[in-house]
């Protein structure tokens, strides 16, 4: 929705032009609310879901969400949604447990209610799509690596910090997959505790220890940019693959200089396409969101709801040489 | 006899400029002739307007600032601001949420919520009255004390542990669609108009704002009152802080954030003198209810939140600005 067309609306409401307002009830109404507006992840995600709605057909977007990352504001637009009827509400939350008391009058008023990217509590919601999960983000960062490896090598992993969580669970999945790479070794584990400056002196250290080194998997957007950068700096572009996750907007520089060949973080598009065709399918009752659930997400395939009803969509999107112009503008 | 000829008796008044009365009520029916404007339009604007439950849904956007406002009209009448309302807010949620998870009961956070907002306004109302500081460089720094404490506490953390009894005070109804939050709403604006046209008080707080000096000369306690407004506007945030509380469920410390701003706005476009000495409360409760309006209205027609606020402001320029105007006007026609 453009700024003139938002405009135009409301000086039609305030010079009291507007007649009332013909109602288009057969369509589908679908509310993708943002954590914030004017934040190019969320305009992304409202992209896939026209996408997904242009496919479907019959169904409206309503894009919308507060100004600031607050939950007040998040719940003032959630009361509007519910005083339109909407068919269904798909939230991205500022605050997993201040939105339940609103999404549960959306819920008891029939109205759809899901979250994505940022989850409510389970009680608030029907079902939660996450971006991924740690199995396939795992699987993911050493497939990165290994693609630009044929014979096989050494990959080193730049971690953020000992006890990061997140982190550590991705690196774990990553291990339990590496009987899949026999000619692949992983020599070390460091950690540049989501630190620029530490992150790029240990990427320093890894480049010297291991003077073979192929690849350095850096499964953090703060690290993954610095050890670009020292690869880079040190003048081992084309010996030393970085990748890893990371944000397109910071490492379209990696890319360009080929210090990175390509790295991966989930797609917003995608997402928001993958939520705006689930809450389709919940709301007009092809789908039911409970535990063990298969949900048809039209061209990203069908996602399987676990007993805490999430899902995840799918494995990170790669971004590469071919793609990161478009996507560096975008998040 | 020579001196008193041509000269009219000067009563103290309500406003800065002259012909009070008149203008007064001219403002107030201004504002009520733009709410009864702004509500047709909407009526005709979305057919999901007029409806009982949407319209209560809708006063619970302003309740709470409201409740603010009233306290904090009187005390911009008086020539002071409190900036850190929302920052007081803040820390009475968190104190409320620390003690919810020590399993304090409904009666005991209420408590501590009023308490937090008392010691606050306290603090605010010592530094000015006490040490002669001006209230918008002091309440500027609290702002951020208070929020700031809120962030040492909590982190990217929240509290959520609240007694389900308590949910009454942001989610409970009195009766059929009147929300308990809408009947404070009303009970305050009752007690804090009173309290503003009806007792000594009340004149005396525009008598300190019209001309501080001058009411220290007629006996007026100045400084007294002034520290009576800010405990008020203090209590009032944590009346406020109980209410949000309540209705969100959980404490995080960006907890009403940037509400002190809207509040400034809400009173300023019920016509109180940001210069202090003139006001009234049924004006903040026509803002109050225009705001509400306006950002139901334009929520229910998809209107981001960017472009309300360009509204609110907008309407806030020319709601201050046309009474310049007419007075401009006046002026060249006599001249």
């Amino acid at each position: 929705m453009s700024i003139t067309k938002n405009i135009a609306l409301a000086t039609g409401l305030f010079a009291g032009l507007m007649g009332t307002t013909a109602l288009a009830q057969d369509n589908t109404r679908i509310a993708l609310v943002a954590k914030s507006l004017g934040n190019g992840f969320f305009e992304a995600a409202a992209r896939g879901a026209e996408e997904a709605a242009e496919e479907i057909g019959n169904v409206e977007i309503i894009y919308t969400g507060p100004t600031s990352t607050t939950a007040e504001g998040q719940i003032e637009v959630i009361n509007s949604l519910i005083a339109q009827q909407v068919d269904a509400i798909a939230v991205s939350t500022n605050d997993p447990d201040a939105l339940v008391p609103a999404l549960e009058r959306a819920m008891q008023r029939g109205i759809t209610v899901i979250s994505w990217d940022s989850g409510v509590a389970p009680e608030g919601r029907q079902m939660h799509l996450a971006p991924s999960s740690d199995e396939l983000i795992g699987k993911t960062i050493i497939k990165l690596a290994a693609d630009h490896m044929p014979d096989g090598g050494q990959v080193a992993v730049l971690s953020a910090t000992s006890t990061s969580t997140n982190q550590n669970a991705w690196i774990a999945e990553m291990e339990s997959v590496m009987d899949q790479y026999p000619d692949i070794e992983v020599v070390a584990n460091v950690y540049g505790d989501d630190l620029a400056d530490k992150s790029y002196r240990e990427t320093q250290g890894l480049l010297q220890s291991y003077p073979d080194l192929d690849a350095i998997i850096a499964p953090t957007s703060v690290g993954i940019v610095a050890a670009a950068q020292a690869v880079q700096d040190a003048g081992k572009v084309g010996e030393v693959n970085v990748t890893g996750l990371g944000l397109p907007s910071e490492m379209a520089g990696a890319i360009e200089s080929g210090a990175s060949e390509s790295f991966a973080i989930w797609n917003p598009v995608d997402l928001g396409y993958a939520a705006a065709t689930i809450a389709y399918n919940l709301a007009t009752g092809e789908a039911t969101a409970e535990p063990g659930a298969e949900i048809d997400m039209g061209r990203m395939g069908t996602v399987t709801l676990d007993e805490n009803t999430t899902a995840a969509m799918s494995e990170p999107f790669t971004y590469d040489a071919s793609n990161i112009d478009e996507f560096k503008e975008v998040f | 006899m020579s001196i008193a000829e041509g000269t009219k008796p000067r009563r103290l008044p309500d406003r800065l400029s002259s012909r009070p009365s008149r203008i007064l009520k001219s403002w107030e029916v201004l504002l009520a002739g733009i709410a009864i404007l702004i509500f047709l339009a909407n009526t005709q604007a979305s057919p999901y307007f007029l409806n009982p439950w949407n319209l209560s849904d809708a006063t619970l956007a302003f309740t709470e600032k409201a409740m603010i406002g009233f306290a904090m009209a009187l005390l911009i009448i008086s020539g002071e601001i409190d900036l850190s309302v929302a920052g007081i807010i803040a820390l009475a949620s968190t104190a409320m949420g620390f003690a919810a998870q020590y399993g304090m009961g409904t009666p005991g956070l209420v408590l501590i919520g009023l308490a937090v907002g008392v010691v606050c306004g306290a603090f605010n109302g010592v530094l000015v009255t006490r040490l002669g500081l001006p209230s918008i460089v002091v309440t500027i720094g609290t702002m951020s004390l208070f929020r700031g404490i809120s962030y040492i506490i909590l982190g990217d953390q929240a509290y959520g542990d609240y007694p389900d009894d308590f949910a009454f005070f942001g989610r409970g109804y009195v009766f059929w669609v009147i929300s308990f939050e809408l009947t404070l709403f009303a009970l305050f604006a009752l007690i804090y108009g009173g309290l503003l046209h009806f007792t000594n008080f009340g004149r005396q707080v525009y008598a300190i704002g019209n001309n501080a000096t001058a009411a220290t000369f007629s006996g007026i306690r100045v400084a007294r009152v002034k520290m009576i407004l800010f405990l008020l506007t203090g209590v009032m945030s944590g009346v406020a802080a109980v209410c949000l509380t309540a209705r969100l469920g959980s404490t995080r410390p960006s907890i009403a954030f940037a509400w002190e701003l809207e509040i400034v706005t809400m009173v300023v476009l019920g016509g109180v003198s940001i210069l202090g000495g003139a006001g009234s409360i049924l004006g903040v409760v026509i803002a109050a209810l225009i705001i509400g309006m306006v950002t139901f209205g334009l929520g229910l027609l998809n209107v981001p939140g960017i472009v309300m606020s360009i509204f609110t402001g907008a309407l806030l320029i020319a709601v201050i600005a046309l009474p310049r105007l007419i007075l401009l006007i006046r002026k060249g026609r006599t001249s």
